[in-house]
């Protein structure tokens, strides 16, 4: 398998394929790590990674520092109301602090898409991992997500997935949509046209669906995205009721899917608006398998940004 | 000062002139304009030979940052890039620090660019004290300080009733409005144009329609007080057809377009590229196409740069962070001869656009070559090339798109008021 040349994974958009096999291959291996009794491997040893965390996570960060922790990393976090962004210090300036105490990693989440393209430039000498970014991606969250898949049906090429929801705002979406594209997979995509970016049908292999009936209908994946009300709850919908109404995935509707089809959420849940908790507590639920994968896959990152060969 | 311009392209469109010339400046004004003149020993003589020498360049739409905002740009530097780029007079936006809304800012820039600047700088006042978009500002006394035009750029007036008001009260007081149109709902949190771009890379867009409909508005307010209007920096193939059908019914309504709306699209911002960051922003292809069209059958009636200076602590962060704008005063004649390559205009339509329209849009009494008029002349060098260089700018700020590009064209010499500001060869 081809090395895995990147310092940083700041989006799915920038791997091809072959990076993106790579990483879930590596995960599936280190999912055997976190089965052991002594789930830690020296791998990472005398490497310091920061956790920056620029909007609230507790998912995400948590995942993240068990990773960095299982590989022997040495993990630091920091968050905004404990750092200097308080104090009014530019993005370039705390990350060049942080720097000059020589990190190897940075892991970070940030509310302006690209800022981390913005970091890496800023910080040659050490890796950059998106922990999400505004509106334009979240790779971990793809891979793991793009891993249960892969788990529970083998394969990556031919799946039919749904997305639901809020696509415009969704930077879960957008990194499913460029990993998945290049996987094979092909994509539905629903939710109310006021949550619909403009030519999303060209990011990949994506169809838009005028309801969430077409969009799940013999899909393999549901994935539910979360509906932030006091973000969407403005102007682009009318409440939460109407949208649970059009846009829930409830027992009577998850019938449209195949039989076997499993569904996931990012998290947290919205319980009775985007998911009704039958589904959410259901066989078919994969929501806890998502984060279980998480760890795994969030080990992969670190380990290949610092140039990790597998044994 | 008396200056001979020899041997170049003279190329008047106020006059119809096109023809090898040479131009006679004595005392500040052009003298006279004709074949094998000759001037008396020591007067300063400019070879332009393999160029052409047309009225001033106006450019009615810059920031000069002056006062308040030095740090991004001052009357000194910012004249200064402007007679480089060819432009002899430039006509600065009222959102300084304080704000051009009382006679005192207008006295200090136009003393400070009298004393110490390189071209002529006629003040535009604000339509609202403070810019607030509350109450108008002494329409009359900014009129008699000086302002050639009032307009709440980069704040557009959100409230459809004062904007009506303003446009008769202006009327009455003999001074132009010009309308930054931009619904600020439909703005919202925009960072960027809305479109796939926007959707691929993330970012928060800004429709189109909220140009248009804010265009539309102000046409519209225009027509009912029977006031003229002018729209500034079009940027979307809606704008123009609203204003070309305004134009076609009779309404007294101009407007500009600036360089980057003719020449990048959306795509620039990739990479999240925060000298690509403006507002309105960058539009789409289709958009580029439209105000091409626009500028070639006239309802594009002048070229301006908003010339937009920031400095690195202002572009260099985060996109969301970046503040909107670009310089543009030293790139625009090359970007806008390329107009002429392309065949979307010929050389006396640009030179229209870039002089003659303005000066008469804004009253200015200047855009021509006439004899008699003030010697305001610019001579371009319209093969020359050369690459945009921070470290040769006079700007001084660097927030161009253009860094390190190639260009073809620009200003050999500047003549301001009879006085040779620049000569680059």
């Amino acid at each position: 398998m081809a090395e895995f040349k990147h310092k940083d994974i700041i989006a799915l958009r920038d791997l091809t394929k072959e990076d993106i096999e790579r990483l879930l291959t590596t995960a599936e291996n280190m999912r055997e790590i976190n089965s052991r009794d002594i789930k830690k491997v020296p791998t990472l040893r005398g490497k310091t990674i920061i956790n920056l965390f620029y909007e609230s996570s507790t998912r995400t960060r948590t995942s993240f520092e068990i990773a960095g922790k299982r590989l022997s990393a040495d993990t630091v976090n920091i968050t905004p109301s404990s750092s200097s962004a308080t104090k009014g210090e530019t993005l370039a300036d705390t990350a060049l602090n942080l720097l000059a105490m020589k990190p190897d990693i940075i892991v970070m989440r940030h509310a302006v898409s690209g800022s981390h393209y913005f970091l890496s430039k800023k910080l040659p000498g050490c890796s950059i991992i998106n922990a999400g970014d505004g509106t334009h991606e979240h790779p971990s969250q793809g891979l793991l997500d793009m891993l249960t898949m892969k788990d529970r049906f083998g394969k990556l090429d031919g799946l039919k997935v749904a997305i639901i929801g809020d696509i415009t705002h969704s930077r879960v979406a957008r990194s499913n949509i460029q990993g998945l594209t290049k996987l094979g997979s092909q994509i539905f995509l629903a939710g109310p046209p006021t949550m619909m970016p403009p030519g999303v049908e060209l990011l990949g292999n994506v169809t838009v669906c005028g309801t969430m009936k077409e969009a799940i209908q013999d899909a393999d994946v549901v994935m539910m995205l979360r509906i932030q009300q006091e973000r969407q709850g403005k102007t682009l919908m009318p409440n939460a009721r109407e949208y649970s109404r059009y846009f829930g995935l409830n027992p009577e509707n998850i019938k449209l899917a195949k039989p076997d089809a499993i569904v996931m959420h990012p998290g947290p849940i919205n319980r009775g608006v985007e998911m009704s908790s039958y589904v959410v507590d259901g066989d078919q639920s994969h929501v806890l398998k998502q984060v279980e994968n998480g760890v795994a896959v969030r080990m992969a990152m670190l380990y290949h940004v610092c140039g990790g060969e597998l044994e | 000062m008396n200056v001979i311009i020899k041997n170049g392209r003279v190329i008047d469109p106020s006059q119809g002139i096109d023809d090898t010339l040479d131009v006679v400046v004595e005392n500040g004004l052009i003298m006279e304009v004709g074949k094998g003149l000759s001037a008396p020993a020591g007067v300063e003589v400019i070879d332009a030979g393999g160029m052409l020498v047309v009225p001033g360049l106006i450019d009615m739409h810059v920031h000069l940052r002056d006062p308040g905002l030095e740090y991004k740009e001052d009357i000194i530097s910012g004249t200064r890039a402007a007679a480089n780029g060819g432009f002899t007079s430039v006509c600065c936006m009222p959102n300084t620090k304080p704000v051009i809304d009382n006679k005192a800012i207008v006295s200090y820039i136009i003393n400070k660019a009298r004393t110490e600047g390189f071209c002529n700088v006629f003040p535009i006042g604000a339509i609202t004290y403070g810019l607030q978009g509350d109450s108008m500002a002494e329409m009359g006394e900014l009129k008699e300080s000086g302002c050639v035009a009032v307009s709440d750029d980069g704040h557009p007036v959100a409230n459809s009733e004062l904007m009506r008001r303003a446009l008769e009260y202006a009327r009455g007081m003999g001074i132009l409005v010009i309308t930054h149109a931009e619904d600020l709902a439909l703005v919202g949190e925009g960072v960027m144009n809305e479109g796939f771009t926007s959707t691929e890379i993330g970012l928060k867009g800004i429709p189109r329609v909220a140009e248009d409909i804010a265009t539309a508005r102000d046409v519209m307010l225009a027509e009912y007080t029977n006031s003229p209007i002018h729209i500034a920096h079009v940027s979307t193939e809606g704008s123009v057809r609203v204003i070309r059908e305004a134009k076609a019914r009779g309404v007294q309504v101009t407007c500009e377009t600036a360089p980057h709306y003719f020449t990048l699209t959306d795509n620039a911002v990739r990479g999240y590229n925060t000298n690509a960051k403006m507002n309105p922003p960058l539009r789409e292809v289709h958009d580029v196409t439209a105000i091409k069209a626009g500028l070639k059958d006239g309802t594009i009636d002048a070229i301006a740069t908003d010339h937009a200076p920031h400095h690195l602590d202002d572009k260099d962060v985060e996109f969301n962070a970046a503040m909107n704008g670009i310089i543009g005063l030293e790139t625009s004649l090359p970007l806008s001869l390329a107009l002429v390559d392309e065949g979307v205009l010929s050389l006396a339509q640009l030179i229209e656009k870039m002089s003659v329209n303005p000066s008469k849009i804004l009253d200015l009494q200047r855009g021509t070559l006439r004899a008699g008029s003030i010697a305001d002349i610019t001579v371009i060098d319209p093969a020359v090339e050369w690459v945009v260089d921070a470290k040769t700018l006079a700007s001084k700020s660097k927030n161009s798109p253009w860094l390190g590009k190639q260009m073809k064209g620009g200003a050999a010499a500047t003549v301001v008021g009879g006085r040779v500001v620049f000569n680059g060869r």
